[in-house]
């Protein structure tokens, strides 16, 4: 898009048009990964028709559950221009000391256990928001190291130990199976919680702040906002999701030993990515990563089913991340010069809305807001 | 002037500290064990931690240079799958080792460009890179493993450099040599200074007349060969050539150049704390193994280190911060 194919409607100079001129972009930034997958779900099924039967599309959405819940969470803490690295080690932890409950009190209630994974990935999520937000150190290197110390304790807590589908209840290893009207239950239940966080995001002062934090968290922080109080409660709430993704994820494969979850952060923030996030924050949505999440499901479920091995998978789905940012960089390039040379003179390119950051005028690294590293 | 002092202050603090850890890791180590610190032992520990220390010298100059590498450890194992794919096709194995560095730097090549002529962030593409060669390391070596490489290059992962008295691997010798290279490279010479330059503030170093792109490109090149190497000494040091070799290995890497007291926002660190973090980080693995310590924990101690690297440095700020709430 250039500022010579807008059309006319969109050519009044007006504050009003620049806003919906941005706010077209976030839609298309959603509709292109929409596209990539509709299309790569079009032609996977015209060559194997089986592609699309009630049962396949229902094992992916399944699979896509946890993943798409992860990544809102992680889509809240990367938009305030941080990064959450342990949550494969929170879904890890939870997953285990979840489903042992069930080994240990027979007959507890399944939302017991469910708060309970809340409660534990809540606990990391204040410990990761309190060193990030009060300690003011770079999240990528407290959650790296909280990524290691939570696996460590998972390790000395489950030793060689590992909770099989035998020990937990059928009720609980039937979640990802019910189904209303052939859509799985806990896929309409995320989809919920999803749109619940995209209408946080798009609409209360708080998830708007947090665009503002990760355009501009100095900028943000003489504007008063709560940034610490912010960036706090995002890695709370990822931390709380992951939680709760980890005791999904014990329903799911029923299996859990040390090594759950292992790995999982970077195919989150893979699926952030892919969906539009910008990873150095200000800008995406909930249901670009959503969709992103969705999308990565798709593929390796797509290779599957068209008999290619499953040995491609990484590749292929490395590929299209390199693709997404790609395409991301020159979306952006191309608005900040569509915007620069619509409106001469009336605002700092860059500094348009949350995101839409100056070509080049990169930050080297993740920051957390404000801080300096001395 | 003040001001000056107040920054450098932590710095030159920082390698001081870890000297001491390290010591007090030898201390504590043989005193906890007597196995701790005999030549055996010291083999033992260059041998399990050789590669990842290799590693760790062009992630410092990447992460000084203000970027990240996160695919190092997929090139190690692209490495690897290549290294035995064509071995198992017939190839001779210095043709091999050609085509592996070849490899490898264009792998590091792909990365640099896409970070400085896109205009990408390198923790998103490395991130994406992580996947691909993963990837291709997977698609060449699918779920087969190699092993039957001659013991002549095997021989080079297990056997001592001959004159030190069975007591040093060759990847060991290599980390050495190479962390001198390396540190002359960084601390005494035009090309290093520029890279703390552009890690300080990639604008003022390219108004300097510092070619900002071309170098951190050559930096990512660099790293794609070392990481190659790491591979091939990984496969011979196992003599097993698999397509998960190395997996996850990259945040050990980050996690030591960190400790190492490197700034994450680029242009502090040396190669210094480098070398002693490394010692750091295969002293408390070793010292942990000899104490019965359910070893797969040992990243507690990891990440324990990791965030004593950034709150340490910054505890007399913090202080200062805190106190007014509390009175």
């Amino acid at each position: 898009m250039s500022a010579a194919t807008l059309p006319d409607s969109e050519q009044r100079a007006s504050g009003a048009a620049d806003a919906s001129l941005a706010e077209r972009v976030f839609r298309i930034r959603e509709s292109g990964i929409l596209a990539v997958l509709i299309v790569f779900v079009g032609v996977t099924t015209a060559v194997q028709h089986r592609f699309l039967d009630t049962a396949n599309i229902q094992f992916m959405l399944v699979d896509t559950t946890t993943f798409a819940l992860l990544a809102l969470g992680e889509t809240l803490v990367v938009i305030s221009r941080n990064v959450d690295l342990s949550v494969g080690s929170v879904v890890g932890l939870s997953a285990y000391l979840s489903a042992d409950l069930f080994v240990g009190h027979p007959g507890i209630p399944i939302p017991v256990v469910f708060l309970a994974g809340l409660g534990i990935g809540l606990a990391c999520g204040v410990v990761n928001g309190f060193m990030v937000a009060i300690g003011r150190v770079p999240s990528l290197v407290v959650t790296l190291a909280t990524l290691y110390i939570i696996r460590g304790i998972d390790i000395l807590i489950v030793g060689g130990n590992e909770v099989d589908a035998s020990s937990l209840p059928n009720a609980f290893l039937d979640i990802p199976k019910d189904t209303i009207g052939g859509i799985p239950d806990i896929a309409i239940a995320v989809a919920l919680i999803i749109a619940i966080g995209a209408y946080y995001l798009r609409t209360f002062r708080s998830g708007r702040d947090l665009y503002a934090i990760g355009s501009n968290p100095d900028a943000a922080r003489l504007a008063g906002l709560p940034v610490g109080r912010r960036v706090f409660t995002a890695f709370a709430v990822s931390g709380a999701i992951a939680g709760v993704a980890g005791v999904l994820w014990s329903a799911q494969y029923g299996t859990i030993n040390s090594t759950a979850g292992t790995g999982y952060e970077l195919q989150v923030v893979s699926a952030v990515v892919v969906g539009g996030v910008a990873i150095f924050g200000g800008s995406g949505s909930v249901t670009g990563a959503a969709i992103g999440a969705l999308l990565l499901t798709t593929i390796s479920s797509a290779l599957y089913v068209l008999g290619i091995s499953s040995f491609w998978d990484q590749a292929i789905w490395g590929f299209l991340l390199l693709v997404a940012i790609a395409l991301d960089q020159t979306i952006t390039e191309r608005l900040t010069n569509a915007l620069r040379s619509r409106k001469p003179g009336s605002r700092k390119p860059g500094s348009a809305r949350p995101g839409f950051r100056k070509p080049g005028a990169r930050k080297p690294a993740i920051e957390s807001p404000g801080t300096t590293h001395e | 002037m003040n001001n000056l002092r107040e920054r450098l202050r932590p710095a030159l603090r920082w390698e001081t500290g870890l000297a001491v850890v390290v010591i007090l890791i030898l201390v504590i180590g043989s005193a906890a064990s007597p196995d701790f610190l005999t030549g055996n032992n010291l083999f033992n520990l260059g041998l399990s931690n050789g590669e990842i220390a290799i590693m760790t010298l062009p992630m410092t100059l990447i992460i000084i240079s203000g970027e990240i590498d996160l695919s190092v450890a997929s090139m190690l194992g692209m490495a690897s799958a290549l290294l035995g794919y064509l071995w198992s096709k017939g190839w001779p194995m210095p043709a091999i080792f050609v085509f592996v560095a070849v490899v490898g730097i264009a792998a590091g090549a792909v990365n640099g460009l896409l970070v400085t002529r896109l205009r990408l962030p390198s923790l998103a593409v490395t991130i994406g890179t992580l996947a691909l060669y993963r990837g291709v390391a997977t698609i060449l070596l699918g779920p087969n493993t190699v092993s039957n490489f001659p013991a002549a290059y095997t021989n080079l992962g297990v056997d001592a450099v001959p004159f030190t008295g069975n007591d040093m691997t060759w990847s060991t010798l290599i980390f050495i040599v190479l962390a001198i290279i390396f540190g002359i490279a960084l601390h005494a010479t035009p090309f290093g200074r520029s890279i703390y330059a552009m890690g300080a503030s990639a604008e003022a170093a390219q108004f300097a007349g510092i070619r900002v792109k071309r170098i951190k490109t050559l930096l990512f090149m660099l790293s794609g060969f070392i990481c190659s190497l790491a591979g091939v000494l990984w496969t011979f040091r196992l003599d097993t050539a698999v397509q998960n070799n190395g997996l996850g290995l990259e945040l050990s890497v980050v996690a030591i150049v960190l400790l190492a007291g490197v700034s994450i926002f680029g242009g502090k660190g040396s190669l210094t704390g480098v070398v002693l973090a490394v010692l750091a980080f295969a002293g408390i693995q070793n010292a942990l193994l000899l104490t019965n310590f359910n070893q797969e924990a040992t990243g507690i101690v990891t990440g324990a280190l990791l965030l004593a690297s950034v709150f340490l440095p910054n505890a007399g700020r913090l202080l200062r911060r805190l106190r007014p709430v509390h009175t």
